[in-house]
């Protein structure tokens, strides 16, 4: 027997097999007998009055077998979606929780919001169909962005939400923070927009849902981060069904990013609607409906001011933030710009005093909620912008003043709640600086120039709060759902393993990473172990993947019965060897009798559970199958270090990433190419929100502008460089792993190390994201 | 209308609608469900599939448009006792894959980006990926990928 | 997609003969931008007529001082053509750079021709090259081709047959690609033909245009430096969120000035 010990080595993937050979399983690609497929009918207008539907024409088109609208969905009494986290306003006062129905009442609220669903044979024959259902609309006027929306005599888009205002939410100390601006010697404010993204996994959205007679249960397969979840939210709060009757299945998963998290219309109105036509309705999104129906991220206007003594030290920071929801709460939209957002402000800094305002602005614009990163890109945005351009004012190098300031004993607790457990900003500044070479830059910049191109060097060191979270702490701050994970370790009589886990994989390599982690803890070899995951008929519970907590949470859960199937091997052994379970020891798949070379493998002790004639009854029960629920005692706090360098054509704006350096503390690594992979994407998609994506509403007709990929510009083989990336290691205190979670960390520290990098290249304090040949080409030639 | 054509070897012929795209009937009809859609603007390259040995997105193609053509899709693609073609290892072996969804038209077309440069530059791979979106591993893992490929094609 | 009739005719007159026939007709050439627009139901046409049985249209041929392609030839071979390469570059450059690598394995000449899109790259080289549109009726000059956005000289029951494009002297074309779509924001065709030099935008305007004081500058002398200091006026240029008429106006004169600099 080798050493089955894999943690940290870069085992290939189990998964990608299937993926290279066409064999994946997405949702679309499960047909049903008898399947039927469905439409939406979505509403064309940003704002309008439904007057009246006719669907009489539509009904008699070919194949059609049902159509329904909100007026059936009223009529059947189910309830709007629900919104998973409670904001208490300024004044102590529940946000409001306009109605967010699955179909429409009366009222379209933004372009793409469903109005009716046609159910036909064919998907040609429903999409034919729903052309003919008639909609008469009576077009308000709409508004798209925050600002006016909370203007005086603005549109109004929910009467139970006055001034379009969904809360007003504070954090940190006022007056303290007021206080150390009024004596700062130095105070940089910085006004900007942290840009509305389309998440745009590369699998649209999709659902294929069914019902069965004979048990009356429904089957529901969807693309999806968290089917447990899912179930949760559409069986408890919206259909009323029995939860035990609802089974959700999320087959691979084409990427989330965040948008998969979501309970969504389409996923209950077809639930509802399978048992209504007795049929399995698939429904796959185009892609121009994933861009008016999938929830959006970012999209916040910001005021921000950072107070410095004259040694550059941070005093305080004070920020005012309007985010936008949406015309309506989606599952997680209300903490995103929250708890997400305000906790993270204090970054690797020790600035004591922090005070942070946010004003929930409802829109008619798609639903905002948590795009990679979530909350944390939108707070490392402000805070590293703020510090770049601070040391630029004062003359201070910009890697010395985040020294002057960096955390350096650790556990910390900020002024915004949360308590760091460990870090070491200062190891990965150096290493990212020395993988930069930061030290040639001048030289390369002076050689640029006698090739008429700009070059400027940019920094971003960012923190995120992952793994999420403590229950307990996460209820408190208005969660309306834990945020355990739950694991479960079958060991076959064979000695082969199912892992089934509550985290759901859509492309972060679970089956290879906890595979990894069971076998090494077991000591067999990776590919006797298989990983089970996304079907809540045969995972025993789950929260889910987001927010980077697989590993961190979804992992530890894992460990945990991973120590009771050990326990229980323990017992069987000391039964086999005539030991007392206390002598027993576990290692390389041996379980040994300290001190002698007595030892049973674990595959015997497998089989011992499962054949059990020479078995302890009196004290054990048969078989090996052990479960664990996990609930983190606190956050983890993956931190790291980027730094850009561009080089930009101030003929046309074109600005070229010649060299973009990460280096991250994500705690124990166990596969350090999947890390790698999650810190590339993480990158390429936060240059995306920097360099190249916009989504765009018209302000006058709420038009979505930016609704295919021929005018919302997703990044490119050729828009992104190579990365150099690395790693420094302090271990997570707090879980058995040590990990913290890789996932988001690209997309959180890109975008302020690019901007950072462009306003430096052009000698300018702002220039908006995404910073687009146009803008830079305005910035480099001064106009307006 | 009726139409027949070769795919991955095989001859098939069936009875379609006119407006039947390419890509419809390769999945609905032939049930090759590895050819996958992801946009409906003809941008993403998920769809990408080899027609007469050239790369060509298959939902931008109606069905008739290939009547007796050769076509090969992902799962013509490894061998047939299951060797993957040089290009799928080297996306394996290089992590140039993660939630797969865009990997079998990328892994299409990067195929025919190497028939057609036999040893392309990174600034040439790039460049030539242009047809194809992969929002998932930055593409930094998919250039080592094809670099990788296009020295064992 | 709206159900149409479909038809795959094996000559032109037969082609001419189906187009005639009345409904809203269209010829289906590669497919590449008309196949897209069906798919969004944006164009819904009762009759397909396919090309790709024809092979009239088909092939590329060099004849005497100029090369002719035939309508259906894809945009990858006009690209890797030996002829076109020796001769005229700036043309396989061009076709080279259309679309991605999967469109130009489809999309072809005469139907990128004859869907005239304002941001499309061949309505440049036919107009910046000087080269002739070949019908099934009649020769049409580039420069009585385009009419305006998707508009052309062709009549109805007319059909692109192949285009003539005379060898230049030397020619260049460069672009500055929309980030999201790829298509021409502005693209720059300049060429010393036979008949003088030309200047041919596209992607700027609702429809590919000379520029007379470029061209006339260009013929005192072709240097860079002569077109750096003209600029076209942006009003009438197209504006959008990708580019404003400003910002087009101005990579006008940056696009040209880098294709003189390329046709050296």
């Amino acid at each position: 027997m080798g050493d089955m010990n894999t943690i940290g080595v870069s085992v290939k993937r189990k998964e990608d097999y299937r993926f290279l050979t066409g064999a994946g399983n997405y949702t679309d690609d499960v047909t049903l007998p008898h399947q039927s497929y469905a439409c939406f009918v979505r509403s064309p207008h940003a704002h309008a009055k439904i007057k009246g539907i006719k669907k009489d024409k539509a009904l008699r088109a070919p194949g059609v077998l049902a159509i329904y609208t909100g007026e059936d969905w009223a009529a059947a009494k189910v309830g709007g979606l629900p919104c998973g986290w409670l904001i208490t306003d300024v004044h102590g006062q529940p946000m409001k929780e306009p109605l967010h129905p699955c179909l429409a009442q009366g009222k379209a609220n933004h372009v793409g919001d469903q109005i009716a669903v046609v159910i036909a044979e064919t998907y040609n024959q429903a999409r034919d169909a729903a052309e003919l259902v008639e909609v008469d609309y009576a077009v308000l006027p709409a508004v798209v962005d925050v600002a006016s929306a909370l203007k005086q005599g603005a549109p109004q888009i929910h009467e139970a939400a006055p001034g379009n205002t969904c809360y007003v939410w504070a954090l940190g100390d006022k007056g303290a923070t007021d206080k150390a601006f009024a004596s700062a010697a130095h105070v940089t404010k910085l006004e900007f927009i942290n840009n509305r993204l389309v998440p745009n996994a590369i699998e649209p959205r999709a659902v294929n849902a069914s019902y069965a007679r004979h048990d009356e249960s429904y089957t529901l397969y969807v693309a999806n981060q968290n089917p447990h979840v899912e179930r949760l939210l559409m069986t408890a709060f919206v259909l009323g069904l029995p939860e035990q009757k609802v089974r959700v299945i999320a087959p691979d998963v084409g990427g989330g990013f965040g948008s998969k998290i979501y309970l969504y219309a389409e996923d209950v109105v077809l639930t509802w609607a399978s048992k209504r036509v007795n049929r399995p309705i698939k429904w796959t999104a185009e892609r121009s409906e994933s861009f008016v129906s999938d929830a959006h991220g970012r999209d916040h206007a910001t005021t921000a001011e950072l107070a410095l003594d004259k040694d550059g030290k941070f005093l305080a920071l004070r920020v005012h933030t309007k985010a936008a929801m949406g015309a309506y709460l989606s599952t997680f939209g209300s903490c995103v710009p929250t708890i997400l957002y305000a906790t993270l402000l204090a970054g690797q800094y020790t600035t004591p005093a922090i005070y942070a305002e946010v004003t929930a602005v409802f829109t008619n614009t798609v639903p905002v909620d948590a795009y990679r990163g979530a909350g944390r890109p939108e707070a490392t945005y402000v805070v590293e912008r703020l510090v770049e351009t601070a040391a630029r004012e004062m003359k201070i190098d910009p890697a010395e003043i985040r020294r002057r300031n960096f955390i350096k004993t650790f556990p910390y607790q900020t002024p915004v709640a949360l308590q760091y457990d460990i870090g070491d900003y200062e190891a990965t500044l150096a290493e990212a600086m020395k993988l930069a070479d930061v030290a040639g830059f001048p030289a390369r910049r002076a050689e640029a120039a006698k090739r008429g191109k700009k070059r400027g060097l940019g920094y971003s060191c960012y923190i995120e709060a992952c793994g999420i979270a403590p229950s307990a702490v996460a209820g408190a701050l208005g969660a309306r759902a834990g945020l355990f994970e739950a694991g479960e370790i079958r060991v076959h009589p064979t000695g082969k393993v199912t892992v089934f886990t509550g985290s759901h994989s859509h492309g972060q390599g679970h089956e290879t990473t906890f595979a990894q982690v069971v076998a090494s803890r077991l000591g067999i070899p990776v590919d006797d172990v298989d990983v089970v995951h996304g079907d809540t008929g045969r995972v025993l519970f789950g929260m889910g993947t987001y927010g980077s907590r697989s590993l961190a949470v979804g992992g530890t859960a894992i460990v945990k019965a991973l120590d009771k199937v050990v326990n229980k091997g323990k017992k069987i052994a000391a039964h086999l060897l005539e030991a007392s379970d206390t002598d027993i020891e576990f290692k390389d798949g041996q379980f040994k009798v300290a001190g002698t070379d007595k030892a049973v493998p674990f595959g015997s002790v497998a089989l011992t559970a499962y054949v059990p004639h020479n078995y302890p009854h009196d004290k054990l029960e048969p078989g090996l199958n052990e479960q664990a629920f996990y609930d983190p005692s606190n956050f983890t706090f993956p931190a790291g270090s980027h730094i850009c360098e561009v080089e930009i054509d101030p003929d046309t704006g074109i600005t070229r990433i010649v060299n973009f350096t990460a280096v991250d503390d994500f705690g124990n690594i166990v596969n350090p190419m999947i890390v790698e992979g999650q810190v590339h994407g993480g990158l390429t998609q936060g240059i995306g929100q920097a360099l190249t994506e916009a989504c765009v509403y018209d302000k006058e007709s709420g038009q979505l502008l930016t609704g295919s990929y021929l005018d919302y510009c997703m990044p490119r083989a050729d828009d992104v460089p190579s990365y150099k990336v690395g790693t420094k290691v302090t271990a997570c205190t707090h879980n058995p792993l040590g990990v913290k979670g890789c996932g988001e960390a690209g997309a959180i520290g890109a975008p302020p190390a690019l901007i950072n990098a462009i306003t430096d290249a052009l000698g300018i304090r702002e220039i908006e994201m995404p910073a687009t040949p146009e803008r830079v080409w305005r910035a480099a030639n001064k106009k307006a | 209308m009726k139409i027949s054509m070769s795919v991955n070897g095989k001859p098939v012929s069936a009875e379609v609608e006119t407006r039947t795209l390419l890509v419809t009937y390769i999945r609905d009809n032939l049930r090759l469900t590895g050819t996958h859609v992801g946009c409906d603007t003809g941008q993403c390259g998920a769809c990408t599939i080899h027609m007469n040995g050239q790369a060509v997105k298959s939902c931008n193609i109606l069905a008739l448009q290939a009547e007796g053509a050769d076509i090969l899709t992902i799962e013509g693609l490894a061998k047939a006792d299951g060797t993957l073609h040089p290009m799928q290892e080297a996306f394996r072996e290089h992590h140039g894959l993660q939630c797969g969804f865009c990997t079998p038209g990328m892994v299409m077309s990067a195929v025919d980006l190497v028939n057609k440069h036999p040893n392309p530059s990174e600034e040439t791979i790039r460049a030539e990926l242009d047809g194809n979106l992969c929002r998932c591993t930055g593409y930094h893992n998919i250039v080592k990928a094809v670099k990788a490929a296009s020295a064992k094609m | 997609m709206h159900a149409f009739n479909y038809q795959h005719p094996k000559s032109v007159a037969d082609a001419a003969a189906a187009l005639s026939k009345g409904g809203d007709a269209k010829l289906l050439a590669g497919g590449q931008s008309l196949v897209a627009a069906m798919k969004l139901r944006l164009a819904a046409p009762t009759d397909l007529i396919d090309l790709s049985g024809i092979k009239e249209l088909a092939g590329i041929k060099v004849e005497g001082a100029g090369i002719t392609i035939g309508a259906m030839t894809r945009h990858a071979e006009v690209a890797r053509s030996e002829e076109v390469r020796a001769k005229i570059p700036a043309l396989a450059g061009l076709a080279g750079g259309i679309g991605d690598r999967m469109v130009r394995n489809m999309g072809t000449l005469g139907g990128s021709l004859a869907h005239n899109d304002p941001v499309a790259d061949y309505p440049a080289a036919v107009l910046g090259l000087n080269a002739t549109v070949n019908t099934n009726k009649r020769k049409i000059a580039a420069d009585d081709f385009f009419k305006g956005m998707f508009e052309t000289a062709l009549q109805t029951g007319e059909i692109i047959v192949s285009v003539s494009f005379p060898v230049p002297k030397r020619a260049a074309y460069i672009k500055f690609r929309n980030p999201a779509s790829r298509y021409a924001i502005v693209g720059v065709l300049a060429a010393e033909t036979g008949s003088g030099v030309r200047v041919a935008v596209t992607g700027a305007a609702s429809s590919v245009f000379r520029v007379a004081a470029m061209e006339k500058a260009l013929a005192a002398k072709w240097s860079p430096d002569a077109v750096a200091g003209i600029s076209v006026p942006s009003a009438g240029l197209n504006s959008d969120m990708h580019a404003s008429a400003e910002y087009r106006a101005h990579l006008v004169t940056v696009m040209a000035r880098r294709a003189v600099e390329a046709a050296k």
